[in-house]
């Protein structure tokens, strides 16, 4: 096959580079998947349980709370690294904890303010219903929480899968490495690909998630609509 | 060997607050960047959102681009913008990427703060016979302000993470013993590297939080204000 003209004349804009490099693309593209659905997976096993611990201890929440807004603010290149020594330098794990981390904060603030916001009056009816503690909190409040919950996941989403290229820092960047390898070879049209490919999956994933609140929330879709 | 005890022997050794490679340079680089970024941010951002937020026009649009500059890799900005001939590889291309991310936050906390007033205190001001510049500069920024440091210690946080990356692409900063370090396979220096990173991130945390609550109202202090 030949080398397209934009490639050969190392163009910024080249549609030519995804067919030309598939085989790479579609590689990162599924490790940086993987990477944020790893982080995002352990974020939730970390944050559910960890809400439903804390929501009723005021001192609970303020150090769950407090400690993540530490973890928070230290940078990701920073974190990724401090991992090190517990992970290894050269494994995925530092980016995938780390930025689970991250996220633990933001799913944790969210759970709480959906678990709060459940009202009163629907937990004494289902209590009233004969509900359990089990059955109240897995069929009353946290489908009532799931909405936030969600609004958290998308924030999450978005602002991990941006993150996942520093762990190319590290050898786990997902398409990171191909905007690192696209700056080592002055290779233009791979630096603006990956840059668009990260924000696509972004906003393809923040739909996703959309759309799963629609479908698994079907009693909202009622709300405000004339009888 | 414990890198634990060969990152404090690192962290303890004086020549490495030294010169050109010490850390004392590599922070005042790092602060040199953040300032400048913030600094250049502040002055599009603060004007447009103190601007929008008393028209009480253009949420929306303030909000999307918010939102939608969470889904813009840092790294590929930073990499694209050093690739573009006329910046070239360095810190100029980090001060731009830099620049570019730290507008968001400065202007969405802004544009809320001041959109945010009450209507009515704002309405009893121009009964008392107020300008619209009066309106803005003395009643409703004195009560955003709260919200306008909020925004600006977003943005400083945000931009130090980020400036951590212009060691990549040729730039400096405390950056540059991770990328360094890396490098060498010297992993005292990566960590040691990382803990400066950490400590400057946490310490510009505290001492902005503690100007937000500062500034705010005390009777607008109601708890820690989310994170943008």
């Amino acid at each position: 096959m030949a080398t397209a003209a934009c490639i050969r004349a190392n163009d910024w804009f080249c549609p030519a580079y995804l067919t030309q490099d598939s085989d790479q693309v579609v590689a990162a593209v599924r490790s940086h998947v993987e990477l944020t659905a790893y982080a995002l997976g352990l974020a939730l096993l970390v944050a559910v349980p960890l809400a439903l611990v804390v929501r009723r201890s005021r001192t609970g929440r303020l150090i769950a709370l407090g400690i993540g807004g530490i973890v928070y603010t230290i940078p990701s290149l920073a974190l990724f690294v401090l991992l090190g020594p517990v992970f290894g330098f050269t494994s995925s794990l530092p980016v995938i904890v780390a930025l689970a981390a991250y996220d633990v904060q933001v799913l944790l603030r969210q759970l709480l303010v959906g678990l709060d916001e459940v009202p009163a009056d629907v937990v004494e009816a289902a209590v009233g219903t004969g509900y359990g503690r089990l059955a109240l909190l897995t069929r009353v409040e946290l489908p009532l929480a799931l909405p936030a919950l969600l609004a958290g996941l998308r924030l999450a989403a978005v602002s991990t899968i941006a993150l996942v290229t520093v762990g190319a820092v590290i050898g786990h960047g997902g398409i990171g490495a191909l905007l690192f390898a696209g700056f080592s070879n002055d290779y233009k049209a791979q630096q603006l690909t990956s840059l668009v490919l990260v924000v696509l999956l972004a906003l393809a994933v923040d739909l996703l998630l959309q759309l799963a609140l629609r479908v698994l929330t079907p009693w909202r879709r009622a709300v405000g609509r004339p009888a | 060997m414990s890198l634990v005890g060969d990152t404090a022997v690192w962290l303890g050794d004086l020549a490495h607050y030294r010169g050109v490679d010490g850390v004392p340079h590599r922070l005042a680089e790092h602060l040199a960047l953040t300032g400048i970024a913030v600094g250049v941010a502040a002055l599009v951002g603060l004007p447009v959102g103190l601007l929008l937020g008393h028209l009480r026009r253009g949420g929306t649009v303030v909000t999307a681009l918010t939102n939608a500059s969470r889904a813009v890799p840092t790294l590929g900005v930073l990499i694209i913008f050093s690739s573009i001939a006329s910046i070239g590889i360095g810190n100029r291309a980090a001060v731009y990427a830099l620049v570019l991310f730290a507008i968001p936050p400065i202007l969405v906390n802004t544009y809320v703060g001041i959109a945010g007033v009450d209507r009515e205190v704002v309405e009893a001001a121009r009964g008392m016979g107020m300008g619209e510049a009066a309106v803005l500069l003395q009643v409703e920024l004195p009560l955003a302000r709260g919200l306008v440091v909020a925004g600006l210690r977003t943005a400083v946080v945000q931009v130090i993470a980020t400036a951590t990356l212009a060691a990549y692409v040729g730039g400096g900063g405390l950056g540059t013993f991770v990328n360094n370090g890396y490098g060498r396979q010297d992993y005292a220096q990566v960590l040691g590297g990382a803990v400066w990173i950490a400590g400057l991130a946490l310490a510009a945390e505290i001492v902005l939080a503690g100007l937000q609550r500062l500034v705010t109202p005390a009777a607008l202090r109601t708890g820690p204000v989310g994170a943008a």
